[in-house]
């Protein structure tokens, strides 16, 4: 079989199984969020916490929710990093700098996972297991949580009340995100992942030299690493590492496990609103986008254009032998398309065209299919934003299932899209504005630009990979990353949160025979279209600063 | 706890949920899977898939290592590993990538990317005693580029130039071409900055699918990959061979020995354990 039929056997086999499991994943998490019932030890935690299980939160007060707990996580999480030389299995590292350590706690806690350190020189087992990991479960749970908010709001009528966060937060992790990830780390145990609690060990190798074998817990690691569209890697290598991705079937259940979530989702909104179909309108669009995005992606790695690429035969340079250029290609889509970030080769040596998708993909929001919960939100917007679009061609006002988009809903989610635009191109602004942020570049010309371009686009979507060669452990881009992750996945939540609780106040409008039907494939092609333009438009000056003046000669 | 603000309440709350999904998701799970990894079968592998020669350790099989002098230079009877940028080679404390761009081919304070792939084409070609040439490099291993100063036309092209230097040619290296568009090409002044010119890469006539594979001349993702091609692998066989007095099928069986598919049939690209295959050349 040559190379090529097999990359596409690859991506064909992750879309049938894709296909297959997110109609039972789907509809099990549609049962998780809206059953009545708190089970034993559900109640146990609700007791330990101290919340009422049962009592309704409107908007603010579910945002206030996930607003605590965010901000205590980021508190307790910089803390556990600033004292673990006293802490056990520390592996005698030193605390770690202090705006490292911010950084780090905000990356985690808002599901992005960018890494300004080296995981194997930086972090002792404990911090990665007690810390890092369980950021990787609850930004996760957080991110689903307000995504079934805001269909809750969708969904009812007349009320303020939008369910629980306590109880959602809880249900998604210990329902959905953790009886998963023990399968998936069992199974990448078996592959080859380590997972133990070993310090480095020195061994002499064959030729007379030596080398340092590390350890660590980190099938438990990548499991959720994946799973929660995180991608914090345990080594700084991330899945390109044999010890986290040591085969290439492993790698084929990371792409899988990393997209499933966020593919079934849509499932879980079409049952929730009582209409399969609108689920699949939703993820139609999701896969019409990736679609688009991975055929890209793969035809410029596969073509190779360009100089190195050329001259060394294939764009394999920063590429894993026991993976090949198409199957990484298929990998680094997957992860810019959610808000994960691993990547499992050096998205810093793609062609620049195959690098210019990656970067698209982002900026395009991730929404296709986008992170644990925050795709299938950030997805919802683009809908209203079309039926909105829509409803001005025919000259009529808008409506999304049964509710009105008015000014106020409009309003919401406008600023809900211009959030990360002002962010990526003020921050990448401000960089390239300063000679010291413009010497973090590894490259230079063209290329060195979408470094710093990359490093805005991945923080402020809240993705965390990287063109990795731009150095990011200074303490500018640890502050100004850190705020462009908090301000991007935050604000967009505040706005969500309200928009949800503006459209669960109104009433249900009847449909007539000018309502735009949004389970067709029309709506699907209006809301990809949209979709694009609007990225287009937004993001097409810096883009063709960057990859395109690199790529286009 | 009536009495508190509602706003100290919430975050005493949401510590305690952070607190609780700590026990659960930070130490419950990863010890219940490391007791599931203590299972046989799953033990050695969650423990970093050893491998011992005569009952002691010489690493994972899963991480590569390099096979080379304490200069760096090949050591004949091993089948070499791809080029690691992890630490000084091979240093799994050290995990990384080169980060180098598509079109990184002007040589700084270090190699370009199209310098080292030229350097290591012309190495491996040296080496296995084949052809190393590759589109837009120098016989001398170097990228093929020239930095050629003059006027600019609309499109930034300098059609009558006044200067031609080959920028990752340092003096007193003879130049690639000998004249481009008319001028005499110089060499690289050491130190000079030449980023003034329009840069300008040369393919060249060498094949567009060169002797020595790609896997020879580019670095992995983690700098830790412990495969190579089979094409490199077989290429690799005569030297290994002749070094140490086997005949080449005896090798070329033990590669075949030590290849993997690709899994299922699809997944991945056949690789060949150059750890695995090394200590199964020293057993004899």
């Amino acid at each position: 079989m040559n190379p090529t039929t097999a990359g596409i056997l690859f991506l064909a086999s992750l879309i049938v199984a894709l296909a297959v499991v997110h109609v039972p994943l789907g509809d099990y998490m549609h049962r998780v969020y809206t059953g009545t019932k708190h089970n034993a030890v559900e109640r146990g935690v609700y007791r330990l916490v101290g919340v009422d299980a049962d009592a309704e939160q409107r908007w603010p007060v579910y945002l206030r929710s996930v607003l605590a707990f965010s901000v205590v996580s980021v508190l307790f999480l910089y803390a556990f990093q600033r004292v673990q030389s006293h802490l056990p299995w520390s592996l005698g590292f030193a605390n770690v700098p202090d705006h490292v350590a911010w950084n780090t706690a905000v990356s985690f806690v808002t599901n992005t996972n960018w890494q300004a350190y080296a995981g194997e020189s930086t972090m002792g087992h404990l911090v990665q297991m007690a810390g890092l990991a369980v950021q990787n479960f609850v930004s996760a749970a957080v991110g689903m949580a307000v995504a079934v908010a805001f269909v809750r709001g969708l969904v009812r009528r007349r009320t303020g009340d939008l369910g629980n966060f306590w109880v959602d937060l809880v249900r998604g992790t210990v329902r959905v995100l953790l009886p998963i990830a023990v399968v998936g780390a069992v199974v990448l145990v078996a592959g080859g992942t380590v997972q133990n609690l070993a310090d480095p060990h020195t061994v002499p190798t064959l030729t007379g030299g030596t080398q340092t074998i590390t350890g660590g817990p980190v099938a438990s690691q990548e499991a959720i690493k994946e799973l929660g569209t995180n991608g914090g890697g345990f080594f700084n290598a991330n899945s390109a590492h044999p010890f986290e991705n040591p085969t290439a079937w492993t790698n084929w259940i990371e792409i899988f496990l990393l997209l499933v979530i966020a593919f079934s989702l849509p499932r879980t909104f079409g049952r929730m609103v009582g209409q399969k179909r609108q689920g699949y309108a939703i993820v139609a669009v999701m896969a019409v986008l990736a679609l688009l995005s991975v055929t890209a992606t793969m035809t410029a790695q596969g073509v190779h254009h360009g100089t190195v690429p050329t001259a060394a035969g294939a764009a394999a340079e920063g590429t894993e032998q026991r993976f090949g250029v198409l199957d990484s290609a298929v990998f680094a889509t997957a992860t810019t398309l959610t808000s994960t970030g691993a990547v499992d080769s050096a998205h810093d040596s793609y062609t620049s065209l195959g690098g210019a998708a990656l970067l698209l993909n982002m900026m395009v929001g991730e929404v296709a299919p986008g992170g644990t919960g925050s795709g299938l939100y950030g997805m919802l917007i683009l809908a209203i934003i079309t039926v909105f679009v829509a409803g001005l061609m025919v000259g009529r006002t808008p409506e999304y299932l049964g509710k009105k988009i008015g000014a106020r809903e409009m309003k919401l989610a406008s600023l809900y899209f211009l959030v990360t635009p002002v962010i990526v191109l003020t921050g990448a602004a401000v960089a390239m504005a300063f000679p010291g942020p413009r010497g973090a570049m590894l490259n230079s010309g063209p290329h060195g630009f979408s470094e710093v371009l990359y490093a805005f686009t991945s923080a402020a979507n809240n993705n965390g990979s990287a063109f990795a060669g731009i150095t990011v452990n200074t303490p500018f881009y640890d502050t100004a990353l850190g705020l462009a992750m908090a301000l991007g996945r935050f604000l967009p939540m505040i706005f969500v949160l309200a928009l949800a609780g503006s459209l669960a106040a109104q009433g249900a409008v009847p449909a007539s025979a000018g309502t735009l039907p949004t389970h067709r494939p029309q709506f699907v092609g209006l809301v990809a279209g949209v979709t694009l333009v609007l990225v287009a438009l937004t993001f097409f000056p810096a883009l063709a600063l960057g990859p395109l003046a690199e790529g286009i000669h | 706890m009536r009495t508190l603000p509602s706003l100290l309440r919430r975050h005493l709350a949401a510590l305690r949920a952070l607190l609780v999904l700590t026990a659960v998701c930070g130490v419950a799970y990863p010890f219940a899977v490391l007791a599931v990894a203590q299972l046989p079968g799953l033990r050695h592998r969650a423990d970093g898939s050893s491998v011992t020669v005569a009952g002691r350790a010489v690493g994972s099989s899963l991480i590569g290592q390099s096979f080379t002098d304490k200069d760096g230079r090949p050591l004949k009877q091993y089948f070499q590993s791809r080029i690691s940028n992890a630490g000084d080679g091979y240093d799994p404390t050290a995990t990384a990538a080169s980060n180098l761009g598509p079109e990184d081919v002007v040589d700084t304070r270090t190699d370009s990317l199209l310098t080292r792939v030229c350097a290591a084409s012309l190495a491996v070609g040296r080496l296995e005693g084949v052809d190393g040439s590759r589109p837009f490099c120098t016989a001398d291993g170097r990228g093929a580029v020239l930095a050629v100063f003059g006027p600019r036309d609309r499109t930034g092209e300098v059609v009558r130039p006044t200067r031609v230097v080959s920028v990752n040619q340092a003096c007193p290296a003879k130049p690639f071409l000998v004249v481009y568009r008319g001028v005499r090409v110089e060499c690289a002044a050491r130190g000079a900055d030449y980023s003034a010119g329009r840069i300008v890469p040369i393919r060249g006539d060498a094949p567009a699918r060169p002797v020595v594979p790609t896997d020879a001349v580019t670095g992995s993702g983690s700098g830790l990959d412990p495969h190579i091609s089979v094409a490199w692998a077989r290429l690799q066989a005569d030297r290994v061979a002749r070094a140490r007095g086997l005949p080449v099928a005896r090798v070329l069986h033990l590669i075949d020995v030590h290849t993997t598919g690709r899994a299922f049939g699809f997944m991945g690209e056949p690789s060949v354990d150059v750890l695995g295959l090394n200590i199964a050349l020293d057993r004899g």
